[in-house]
């Protein structure tokens, strides 16, 4: 072992290689966790964050190299093994049962025993314990379902702490469904475990938050090692382009683009909404989206960003307010009516409302276009095979075939398949909810490229992001939503702080 | 080009198992069953162990083809065996010899006669059966009801249904030209195999050479997302769920006529259990999504011809559900082994997400 025996050293990882058939997921890679501190693990999709993170919670066995907890060598067995040694994980999509309560959660598996029964009084002790140690204080009788995402995300947490003594706590993309303050929260809390001397891998996309809270970064691409840094001693540019292994210029360049797509707006109106609004999700607003005009949404979390496009793409039905698309009102709500109108919505939960992940890129590329002819116009195989390459193509999805299955494929090009769906349909309006969020840079670029191109062949876009900085970047207009009511309306010289602070209701 | 080759070779394998299972029981006739594979010459018609499985699996085999796109939609459908009595008993009610309402001798109906003309009756039974489907989907693509719940009420209430119409009697057929459909022959082959034939073909095109497959399979694995897509999900169901009523009454009417009565309490009995067993042999998955009408087809044929190998080696009746939980438990076994190749073949490093692990997953 080169690696010296560093007490400060909670895992250390060396030269470990993991191939699956045909792939090779990780080579030599080096990764060293050290007590009390916050690691971020970055790397593109695909670059082989899942695969080491999978060999440290025991799921999969590295081919070569070593791992040490605490410097002494071990092999973790299986997920439950890692628990035993320590090592806990919060997973991005929590996986909680929101039907029972906070404490049996939190308890699940451990709870104490009286008289051959579960001592309720004790394990409801045991939890308020556990969320008191993160500074956090719930009614532990209450079922989980009752709470924010946020709070449950808090919740699995305590249950990753309560479960063993840990020593190491894995956050994988923590923060993906957390609006701003429901995020400071989450850092609050990580920075007492930090305290408390719990060496914590965080994974995530976002740069903000990498710079806002960790120490040490080890960065990966395409399965191998690139470097571990002191957060402090790298700027975001030098990061970014170790996570492209190119230097980026893109998202520079975006800026000018968009000074030229500037004059063509005012070419009329494609939709005006009046009055519309749903009670409980959306008070009445009015809104008008011009044609060839990107209106952009800011809002946090819940502020009904993505209820405003469930009235526009027609999944839900308003109860007041009237929605005009070139002038003609719409009497029917449902996507289907919408898609006929010529409107197309990307959802914001691209797994549960957009791919068909057991399909392939063909057949999810053809499903909307297919639904717009109905039952008895057949797109044939050979034109949906020719489609689908025609738009991999001019996305340039990643794949080595159309009829690869999309749950195979990365998030970006998920996203990129789900855009070519509409796109094939030629819509007038197109609603983006979230397009960039999970995705990884190079991906987010190309997309908010693309949003701008289509644009400028005279199309609409309602473009929904919780990133403000890109918002700003591709908008003609921005309508600001605040706890389901329009507080404002900007134009694009907004800067991102005026728009943060009407967002918080600060101004 | 490694995943367009492992994707049609999943897809091949729906076929392949099914195939399997079928290969080792003809294998174990071969050795064990003398005279399994003879087939005679009668009277210009085929006569034969295999000949009788398609002949008496050819009930199955359509309450199969309806059931694979009930299941594949991700449903299920478990009143095909009260509907099949329905339909049966509708059809005997209306070969009622006896003109009008005048009091019935058992002279006249025992009479080789009918009062109805026979394309009546078959529409009349076909349309009865393809109206229970519309109800089952009615209830789940409307009234949002789980398929599980919405065709238990079918089932339960079904052959109470099938009792009114035959008014509580088990009635015995005896006009000879409905017996055509269960035991005639046509260029020596059984009528029933040209009917299953012909709904086969006509549901493959029909979903195949139509967006409706892409559509049922999209429903099945993502209805949110299909939904989101502008594709009305609730009428692919009721497609489904009205198919696969049509299916079940035209089993009902070969059946009946086969065995020249309608029993409200005994046709059909099982039937929609051994349909699910054969969809889940042809491969596909009782969530939903992709699917196979051939595979669900020899899936049926595989039942049957495990039933006849069991009359012809003498088993008798009693133990004959004791061979068949056999079979079920190889074919589970056969598909929960697959299912795990699969899940390990496809451990892409960029494609599988964290969530997509169960914990406890067996290590190579």
């Amino acid at each position: 072992m080169i690696v010296m025996a560093d007490p400060q050293n909670l895992i250390t990882v060396s030269g470990v290689s993991k191939a699956f058939p045909g792939v090779v997921a990780l080579e030599g890679v080096e990764f060293t966790l050290r007590k009390g501190e916050i690691h971020a693990l970055m790397g593109e999709n695909g670059a082989g964050k899942s695969t080491l993170i999978k060999i440290l919670t025991g799921v999969e066995q590295p081919d070569t190299g070593s791992i040490e907890l605490e410097n002494t060598a071990i092999s973790i067995r299986s997920p439950h093994h890692a628990q035993e040694l320590g090592i806990s994980t919060v997973y991005q999509e929590i996986n909680l049962c929101t039907n029972i309560s906070v404490a049996e959660n939190i308890m699940l598996g451990h709870e104490p025993r009286r008289f051959g029964g579960i001592c309720w009084k004790k394990l409801n002790e045991l939890a308020r314990q556990a969320l008191a140690r993160l500074g956090i204080e719930l009614d532990v009788t209450q079922p989980l379902g009752i709470y924010s995402i946020a709070i449950q995300q808090m919740v699995a947490i305590a249950r990753a702490l309560a479960i063993a003594s840990a020593k190491v706590l894995i956050l994988d993309e923590p923060t993906s469904s957390l609006d701003a303050t429901e995020t400071a929260r989450l850092f609050a809390v990580m920075r007492s475990l930090k305290q408390a001397g719990i060496g914590i891998v965080f994974v995530t996309h976002f740069l903000d938050q990498v710079y806002e809270i960790v120490d040490r970064v080890t960065i990966l691409r395409n399965g191998r090692f690139v470097g571990s840094f002191e957060i402090a001693a790298l700027s975001r540019v030098e990061l970014v382009a170790k996570m492209l292994g190119r230097v980026v210029d893109e998202l520079q360049a975006l800026a000018h683009d968009k000074d030229q797509v500037e004059s063509q707006s005012d070419k009329g109106r494609l939709i005006e909404a009046s009055g519309l609004g749903l009670r409980g999700a959306l008070e009445p607003l009015d809104l008008t989206v011009g044609v060839g005009e990107v209106l952009g949404i800011a809002g946090l979390l819940g502020s009904g960003r993505t209820e405003l496009a469930s009235l526009l793409f027609g999944i839900a039905t308003p109860d007041s307010g009237s929605l005009l698309i070139d002038g003609q009102p719409v009497t029917r709500f449902s996507p289907q009516a919408l898609i006929k109108r010529g409107v197309a919505l990307c959802p914001e939960d691209r797994k549960a409302e957009g791919i068909v992940g057991d399909l392939s890129i063909r057949e999810n590329i053809i499903l909307g276009l297919q639904g717009r002819y109905g039952w008895f116009k057949f797109i044939g195989r050979q034109k949906q095979t020719e489609i689908a390459e025609k738009y991999i193509k001019l996305l340039g999805i990643r794949t080595p075939s159309p009829d690869q299955l999309v749950k195979n494929l990365s998030g970006g090009n998920q996203q990129k398949v789900i855009l070519a769906r509409w796109l094939v349909t030629q819509p007038r309006l197109l609603i983006l909810d979230e397009p960039t969020r999970g995705i990884d840079v190079g991906a987010k670029a190309e997309i908010q490229k693309l949003v701008l191109e289509l644009v400028k062949d005279g199309m609409s876009i309602v473009f929904i992001s919780s990133e403000l900085e890109e918002v700003v970047r591709i908008s003609d207009r921005i309508v600001v939503l605040r706890d389901h009511v329009k507080v404002a309306e900007y134009d694009h010289a907004v800067s991102d702080r005026t728009l943060m602070q009407t967002m918080a209701g600060e101004a | 080009m490694n995943n367009r080759i492992s994707f049609s070779r999943i897809r091949e394998s729906r076929l392949f198992w099914v195939l399997t299972a079928w290969a080792v029981i003809l294998g174990f006739n071969a050795l064990f069953v003398p005279g399994f594979f003879r087939i005679n010459v009668q009277d210009g018609h085929l006569y034969g162990n295999l000949i009788d499985v398609l002949n008496n699996g050819a009930p199955l085999m359509l309450v199969a083809i309806g059931m694979t796109l009930v299941i594949a939609t991700g449903g299920i459908d478990l009143s095909v065996g009260a509907v099949m009595a329905i339909s049966a008993a509708m059809g005997a009610v209306l070969i009622n010899p006896a003109p009008g309402d005048k009091l019935v001798s058992n002279e006249i109906l025992t009479r080789n006669a009918t009062n109805t003309p026979l394309a009546i009756i078959v529409i009349a039974t076909l349309a009865a059966g393809t109206l229970c489907g519309l109800w089952n989907g009615l209830l789940v693509s409307r009234a949002k009801i789980q398929p599980l719940v919405a065709t238990l009420i079918l089932m339960v209430a079904g052959r109470g249904i099938a009792q009114l119409i035959s008014n509580g009697q088990i009635i015995t057929i005896y006009y000879t030209p409905y017996f055509w459909f269960g035991n005639g022959y046509i260029l020596g082959l059984p009528v029933s195999i040209y009917i299953v034939a012909a709904v086969a073909i006509l549901a493959w095109v029909g979903v195949r050479k139509t967006p409706i497959g892409l559509f049922i399979e999209a429903v099945g694995l993502n209805s949110k997302a299909t939904y989101y897509s502008g594709i009305s999900a609730k009428n692919i169901q009721l497609l489904a769920y009205t198919f696969s009523g049509f299916c079940s009454a035209l089993a009902g009417l070969i059946l009946s006529s086969y065995v020249h009565s309608a029993d409200g309490n005994n046709n059909g009995l099982n039937y929609e259990l051994d349909a699910i067993l054969a969809v889940v042999m042809g491969g596909t998955m009782l969530s939903g999504g992709r699917f196979s009408l051939l595979a669900s087809v020899i899936g049926a044929i595989v039942i049957w011809t495990f039933t006849l190998s069991m009359y012809a080696l003498g088993v008798p009746a009693n133990a004959l559900l004791a061979g068949r939980a056999v079979l079920v438990l190889l074919v589970i076994l056969l598909y929960s082994d697959r299912r795990l190749i699969k899940r390990r073949g496809k451990s892409n490093p960029a494609a599988v997400q964290p969530q997509d692990e169960k914990p406890g997953l067996p290590h190579p």
